[in-house]
Order: structure tokens, then C-alpha cells, then sequence
């Protein structure tokens, strides 16, 4: 279909931005409104099947041993199978309904107990220190799960430069809610803006980083561009997507799931198989891209990341604080 | 009323139809196509058209009741085996392709777990109604047989609080389907009431004066 493929040179880089977009338009009108369109409503082509952005490489990132022996989910899954409600609830939505989101111009303000707080653009953001390649697992709370090759900043750099005050217990990630462009935020489906948080200890941790890019390439729209939080021994939606607010605070931030479901999402919400969410169980998980006799896998405690982030948790009662 | 003729082929085109949501899944196999997820899009797609289906099956007695057109009934037992059919593939998809077949933890899914417990519950129901979904055993149980299949409405009940429950957060389908299960169920209702209360006079008559 009109997917693009990996490649080197992306369009955009040799047509002249407006004729490129033009001729998506283009195509987009004639190839897929005639054809697909009939297909796609008689129930034959889901819709995720059409979803094709310019795509850009990143330059000049670290590649790091996280992960070097895991298989990454293929690109198209990884951009295709999305929770991210603010384009809508079901997975195909957010590929579809975000490419109208611009991520840039785009701006982020720190903010709260830091000495440096400051509105960054996201270009400056991204220099504050080299960017790396993270290989994770990210385990969604709906017993799913893949290998995501990330690129981004340690959210560790980031605190770093920010200075926090000796009152910053906290990090609170809040999300874009344009109810232009985020269709899904029209919905009360949460309570917008989506809000994130971590203990000041679990955002300096050395895996906690800011996402800019995954597969080497600028993050697609659907997968929390231009910048999203990823903690990959936590739940995925702990994951805050567009993320225009970082606010250190002395006291823990209630979170968008918190408030949804006090009792299903917790603020930890670290991946642990012996803690089930109270309507279904975690201790096995689909792995995205098996096919239909794929068996799951078992979860592991902390999604396998136990030995980088156990000692955070020592004497803390996991089953009261999921 | 439409001829005998008319009435089987109506029959052979809701077969055909029936068999549209199966033919879907399969093209959609063919080509690759099941999403990245495909055992939960099987598992959802077949669950979703049993919902369907039930509430098609359901809403032969209201059109009759609301219009006097009464003949859609004789569809009513084909369709509620299509639902029976797909349930069974819901099933299957569930315990197969996503439990592997590890019974141990289907029962602890089963018994831990409301909703599997409720949607488990709708299945075990909807067995014995397909078993006397014949002509022969019509005859046999003679008014039991209504009496048995009126558990088609615990089945539509359990089978909406099913889906209910298994939803994260995004309500809107499963409360499409308990409005269309309200709907159908209170027109019945109503209709009774009405029935009781003006014994022995014709419910349409008091139909008409209402609309």
C-alpha cells in the first residue's frame, strides 16, 4: 500500500516540502479515498493499514548495550498498535488521527522546585546531553507487550541541568491536550491533560529516559511526538506522550489513571506478575508480531529490569502500592 | 406475509450473511491483516458479532410487538445459532489461540476474574438452547421449550456486563449494547404490563391509540 519503506533518503529531504505534501494529498485522495475506501468499509482492510508520515533520521545518537540481545518489534507494529487516547481508544486510531498533530515549533517548561526553571524549546531540550539508543521491553498493562528501539535523553541529564531545590521529591509529566488537533481529547474519556509522575529516585534512575526518536528516526506522531516519557520496568502508561510540562513537586502528583481508576492503576504501576490488576491477570503477556498459535510469554518481575531498579523498592509493599 | 418461496430465500441470504463475519476474519488472515495483535483482534471480532447477532435474534419479538409484522420470527432460530456459532469460536480463539490450552490457568482466569466468569457463564447458558434448537426437540419439550429459551435473556444480559467489564476505560461500545439490550428487553416489558393489565383485549389495538 502507500507505506513508505525504510529507506535512506527520505521524500521529503529531495521534493520541495509543498509539492511533496501536495502529492501526498494527492495520492492520498485518489489512491486510497477510491480504493481502499470501499475496502476499508466493507470491513476488508483495517484501517491502521494506511499509515505513512515523512519520516526523518536522527543524526549523531550513542548506541548503548541496553537491549542489544533482544528482537525489536517491527517498525510497522511499533507505529501501527498504539495506546494513546488522546487520538482515540482503539489501537489503529492514533497512526490515523495524528497526522495532522504538529510536534513542532514546540516548547517545554520546567518548572517547580528546580533552580533552572525555564521554557526549552525541544531542539535545545535534545542538546542539553548526547542522545542514546535504548533497546527496551515495554510491557503494556493490558498483557502486552514489545521491544521498542528507542533514541533519547537521560531523563537523569535532564534533572541534572534543571538543579532541583532540596524539596523536589516528585517529577509531574504533563501532556498536550489540543482539542484541534487530539481528536480523542474532545472525549471525557480521562481527565485532560493526561498527567504522569515519578519519585524523584525512579526519574533519575539510569533507565528512565526521554524519548525523542525510535528505529533511528524521529518519533512518529503516534508514538508520543515530539518528546514522551519511557520507564520500561513500569506499566507503558506511565509513558506520558507530548510531553509540554516537567513540574518537580514535593508531593506525589495524581496521575490521569489515578484518577480514572484509583483502585486498577496505582502510581507505581511497576510490571510485577505477582500483582493483578484487579479485573485480569499479569503474569503472562503477549508478545506483539507472533502470529495466531504464538503462545504468551511469561512476565518478569520489574519487566526483567529488576537488578537496575529493584533497590528503589526495597521495604515497599508492592501489593499496596501497585 | 411473504410467499414460502420468498421466506427461504430470505433464510438462504441471512445464512450468507451470517457467514460474512467468519469470511472477513479469513480474508483478513489471508492477507495479513489481523493487526498486530491478531489472537485479540479474533478474540474481539468473534465476540463483538455474537453480541451482534444476539441482539438481531432479540429484536424479532419487538418488531412484531411495535408493527404486527410477525414473520422475521421463523429467521429468529437460525440467527440465534449463528450467535451460538461465533460464541464458539469466541471461545475456541480464547482458549486455544490465547490460553494455549493450559486449563489450569482458564480456570483461574475463569473464577478469578468477573468478567471471563460472567462471559463463561453466557456460553455454558447458550448451550442447552442450542441443542434444542430443532424441530425435533420443540416437539418433545413442548411449552418448556419457550420456558428454556427465555434464558436467552440472562444470556444477552450476561453476555453486555461481559463486555462491560473487560473494557479499560473507553465505555461506548458496551453502552451502545446495553441500550440496545434496554430497548429490547423493555419493550418487552412493557408489552406484558400492558398484556395484564388489559387482559383479554388486543395489545396492537392499544398500540395504535398510544403511537
Amino acid at each position: 500500500m502507500l507505506i513508505l519503506k525504510k529507506s535512506d533518503i527520505v521524500p521529503s529531504e529531495i521534493t520541495p516540502r509543498e509539492v511533496y505534501d501536495d502529492r501526498r494529498e494527492f495520492i492520498k485522495a485518489a489512491g486510497f479515498g477510491l480504493v481502499a475506501g470501499a475496502a476499508i468499509g466493507a470491513g476488508f482492510i483495517p484501517k491502521n493499514a494506511q499509515a505513512a508520515a515523512p519520516r526523518q533520521k536522527i543524526s549523531g545518537y550513542i548506541k548503548t548495550p541496553y537491549g542489544s540481545d533482544e528482537k525489536p518489534t517491527s517498525y510497522e507494529d511499533v507505529t501501527t498498535y498504539n495506546n494513546y487516547y488522546e487520538f482515540g481508544t482503539s489501537k489503529s486510531d492514533p497512526a490515523i488521527e495524528s497526522q495532522l498533530f504538529k510536534p513542532r515549533p514546540w516548547t517545554i517548561s520546567i518548572e517547580g522546585q528546580v533552580k533552572r526553571a525555564k521554557t526549552l524549546t525541544i531542539d535545545e531540550l535534545m542538546k542539553i546531553a548526547p542522545l542514546e539508543e535504548r533497546i527496551y521491553r515495554m510491557r503494556c498493562v493490558e498483557a502486552w507487550s514489545m521491544v521498542i528501539p528507542w533514541i533519547g535523553l537521560p531523563m537523569a541529564q535532564l534533572i541534572k541541568w534543571a538543579e532541583p531545590t532540596g524539596n523536589a521529591k516528585y517529577v509531574e509529566f504533563i501532556s498536550a491536550s489540543d482539542t484541534q488537533t487530539m481528536t480523542g481529547v474532545r472525549l471525557p474519556v480521562l481527565d485532560w491533560p493526561y498527567v504522569e509522575g515519578l519519585r524523584l529516585d525512579e526519574a533519575m534512575n539510569q533507565l528512565t529516559i526521554l524519548a525523542v526518536g525510535l528505529y533511528g528516526e524521529v518519533l512518529p506522531n503516534q508514538n508520543g511526538a515530539p518528546m514522551r516519557l519511557v520507564t520500561p520496568w513500569k506499566y507503558g502508561f506511565k509513558g506520558a506522550k507530548a510531553i509540554v510540562k516537567i513540574r518537580f513537586t514535593e508531593t506525589m502528583p495524581k496521575t490521569a489513571w489515578m484518577k480514572a481508576g484509583p483502585s486498577e492503576y496505582g502510581f507505581y504501576a511497576n510490571v510485577n506478575p505477582a500483582v493483578d490488576h484487579p479485573r485480569w491477570s499479569q503474569a503472562t503477556e503477549r508478545r506483539i508480531g507472533g502470529g495466531l498459535f504464538t503462545p504468551r510469554i511469561k512476565t518478569q518481575m520489574f519487566n526483567g529490569y529488576a537488578d537496575q531498579v529493584g533497590q528503589m523498592y526495597a521495604g515497599l509493599d508492592l501489593h499496596k502500592n501497585f | 406475509m411473504p410467499s414460502k418461496q420468498h421466506i427461504t430465500w430470505m433464510k438462504v441470504g441471512i445464512f450468507i450473511a451470517g457467514l460474512y463475519p467468519l469470511l472477513r476474519l479469513i480474508f483478513l488472515g489471508v492477507t495479513d491483516h489481523l493487526t498486530a495483535n491478531p489472537i485479540e483482534f479474533v478474540e474481539r471480532s468473534t465476540g463483538t458479532w455474537a453480541l451482534v447477532i444476539l441482539m438481531v435474534t432479540l429484536s424479532m419479538t419487538p418488531i412484531k410487538l411495535l408493527t404486527g409484522i410477525a414473520w422475521p420470527i421463523q429467521f429468529r432460530r437460525m440467527m440465534g445459532l449463528f450467535m451460538f456459532f461465533y460464541a464458539c469460536l469466541h471461545i475456541v480463539t480464547y482458549a486455544w489461540l490465547d490460553h494455549s490450552l493450559v486449563w489450569v490457568d482458564i480456570v483461574k482466569d475463569i473464577y478469578k476474574h468477573p468478567y471471563v466468569l460472567v462471559g463463561f457463564s453466557a456460553f455454558v447458558l447458550s448451550i442447552p438452547l442450542a441443542i434444542t434448537s430443532n424441530k425435533a426437540m420443540i416437539k418433545r419439550l413442548k411449552g418448556n421449550w419457550k420456558k428454556l429459551h427465555q434464558a436467552v435473556y440472562a444470556i444477552a444480559i450476561l453476555g453486555v456486563l461481559h463486555y462491560w467489564w473487560l473494557v479499560k476505560k473507553d465505555l461506548t461500545e458496551p453502552i451502545l449494547f446495553a441500550l440496545v439490550l434496554a430497548i429490547l428487553l423493555g419493550t418487552r416489558i412493557y408489552y406484558n404490563y400492558c398484556k395484564s393489565i388489559h387482559n383479554g383485549q388486543n395489545v396492537n389495538m392499544k398500540v395504535e391509540t398510544i403511537s
